[in-house]
């Protein structure tokens, strides 16, 4: 064998630039991670205490906590994800199994990932001008409906993922027992697919419930308790706006709390989706 | 097993295939094969890769339907009907033509609903008796012994030869009139395929078998006919014995001797 040093030496320092690039970048990445995380538990940790969960939202200069922004923000997302979540999982399972080879698909999968992609503010735009307008002002249900035009797309994509992996023998096999389409799909593929479309909805909760921009045209923010979902509606986000902006210690402390708990349950939500993933390949 | 020509003339033809062309988009897999499927026996399909043996199993089961592009055309009695009508209800005439495929494909539910969810699709049944099938088909499939203590376990938690047997029990456990098997045991031990070799010799029994082989040992062993198919075109069909001992055509004769193929 003719080995040609000068070749092979070429090939190893090109394979230790490539190295040294990828952990400089994945460095950079965890860093800045790391970063954000210590900024956040080192300004939010110290102001989190039971009152943040038990009072609500206060006046500048007086004490107060998250309570109403915390259950405002909760409620909103759960309403948006239950609007979201089963139209997207309904045009996800067109997509996939009935309409797989169909051009309608191909036009549905562009527009959702448009859709995706778009920016969140305008899904507030798009909401201020067909809810928010009419009714004369901002409202909860303003707010859930801009969360769930968020959620649809992530659903439809992660569902239609999920149902494309499941195999085409495993769908072979039910059909050949005569099994209908329908039950082929409910039994069947949504059985296999379950923990991937589970996991999509968790991520679409998780991507959310940190959502500001689209809250901030449609339910605005309030400051006192409210669970009247036709008035201004308080959330997390847009109070960690408006108090993060704000010239007042307290209100910028509360906002770093906020900031904080946002950050910890979008994690944990990420960890469970992660966790729910990874069963599902070892099964 | 030797059966005379003159014997075949008393068995019944299940299924009659007849004029049969089949298409994937524009390309022709089948050319106008005409042949007999007999009432319990079991029909062995030879020949080399992509020669239509298994395109030719998954028009007896319409499975060409779940895909676009794909289409048949002359006929194919069952019963002296035309499944290829399209007044033909695909899941009443799949729940009466089981099919096992080459890969195990159990559905990821426990070992019981495997086999109890086919049967609860057409059939009104309590769970006592829903039981007894149960564990009747397991037994059929020689499986029984295995899984009796873990029927509430995956089906996935099972072993290849297994999950195979499994899909086997579900297959039968519908009690279809037909079972075709697809490359059944090229994803199996020795040991399994010789179970599932000893399983199909039981189920002709019952049923009238369809198998498409690579194996032609296999084919030797299990099958009373043969057809042996060649790019698209039905070569030759006749009993199994005279087939790979004296076949009419070169072409079989060459397949069988491992001249080409």
């Amino acid at each position: 064998m003719d080995f040609d040093r000068a070749r092979y030496g070429r090939r190893k320092r090109r394979n230790t630039r490539t190295s040294i690039l990828s952990f400089s970048a994945t460095a950079l990445g965890l860093g800045i991670l790391g970063i954000i995380l210590g900024t956040l538990f080192f300004k939010g940790f110290g102001g989190l205490g039971l009152d943040v969960f038990t009072e609500m939202t206060p006046p500048p200069g007086s004490a107060g906590g998250l309570l109403n922004a915390i259950v405002g923000s909760l409620i909103m997302t759960a309403i948006g994800v239950a609007i979201g979540t089963p139209i997207g999982i309904l045009a996800g399972t067109y997509m996939a199994e009935y309409g797989r080879y169909n051009k309608l698909t191909m036009v549905v999968r562009f527009i959702n990932d448009i859709l995706l992609s778009a920016p969140s503010i305008v899904m507030g735009l798009f909401v201020y001008t067909i809810m928010v307008a009419p009714m004369g002002h901002f409202s909860g249900y303003a707010g859930a409906v801009a969360l769930s035009l968020l959620v649809i797309p992530i659903v439809v994509r992660t569902t239609e993922d999920m149902l494309l992996l499941v195999p085409g023998s495993l769908r072979e096999a039910a059909a050949s027992l005569g099994m209908p389409r329908s039950l082929v799909v409910q039994r069947v593929a949504y059985k296999a697919a379950r923990a991937g479309i589970i996991t999509g909805v968790l991520l679409a909760v998780a991507r959310v419930s940190g959502e500001t921009a689209p809250l901030l045209f449609t339910a605005l923010n309030n400051q006192f308790w409210s669970t009247n979902l036709n008035a201004p509606f308080s959330s997390l986000p847009v109070v960690i706006f408006q108090f993060a902006l704000s010239p007042y210690a307290d209100w910028q402390r509360l906002a770093w709390v906020g900031a904080l708990i946002i950050t910890l349950a979008v994690l944990a939500l990420s960890i469970a989706a992660r966790w729910l993933s990874s069963s599902r390949t070892t099964q | 097993m030797n059966l005379m020509p003159s014997t075949t003339s008393k068995l019944k033809e299940k299924i009659s295939i007849r004029k049969l062309n089949f298409y994937y988009g524009d390309n022709i897999a089948l050319k106008d094969i005409n042949m007999p499927l007999y009432e319990r026996l079991v029909t062995a399909f030879i020949g080399p890769s992509g020669c239509g043996k298994s395109t030719l199993l998954r028009v007896l089961n319409r499975m060409y339907d779940l895909y676009p592009k794909q289409r048949a055309d002359g006929e194919v009695l069952f019963d002296g009907a035309n499944i290829l009508s399209p007044k033909q209800d695909v899941n009443l005439l799949r729940a009466r033509i089981g099919m096992v495929f080459q890969k195990p494909t159990p559905f990821p539910m426990t070992i019981y609903d495997n086999i109890a969810f086919g049967v609860k699709l057409y059939e009104r049944i309590g769970k006592s008796d829903l039981d007894e099938r149960v564990e009747q088909c397991l037994r059929k499939a020689a499986l029984w012994t295995e899984v009796k203590d873990k029927l509430g376990d995956s089906g996935l938690s099972l072993s290849g030869g297994q999950q195979q047997r499994l899909c086997i029990a579900r297959t039968v456990a519908i009690r279809p009139d037909i079972i075709l098997f697809d490359e059944p045991c090229s994803a199996l031990d020795p040991i399994s395929t010789a179970r599932i070799e000893e399983l199909i010799d039981e189920l002709k029994q019952d049923y009238t078998i369809a198998i498409v082989t690579h194996n032609m040992q296999q084919a030797a062993r299990v099958s009373q006919k043969t057809a042996f198919m060649y790019l698209g075109e039905l070569v030759e069909f006749d009993d199994t014995t005279k087939i790979f001992t004296s076949p009419q055509e070169k072409r079989t004769q060459d397949y069988i001797t491992g001249r080409f193929g």
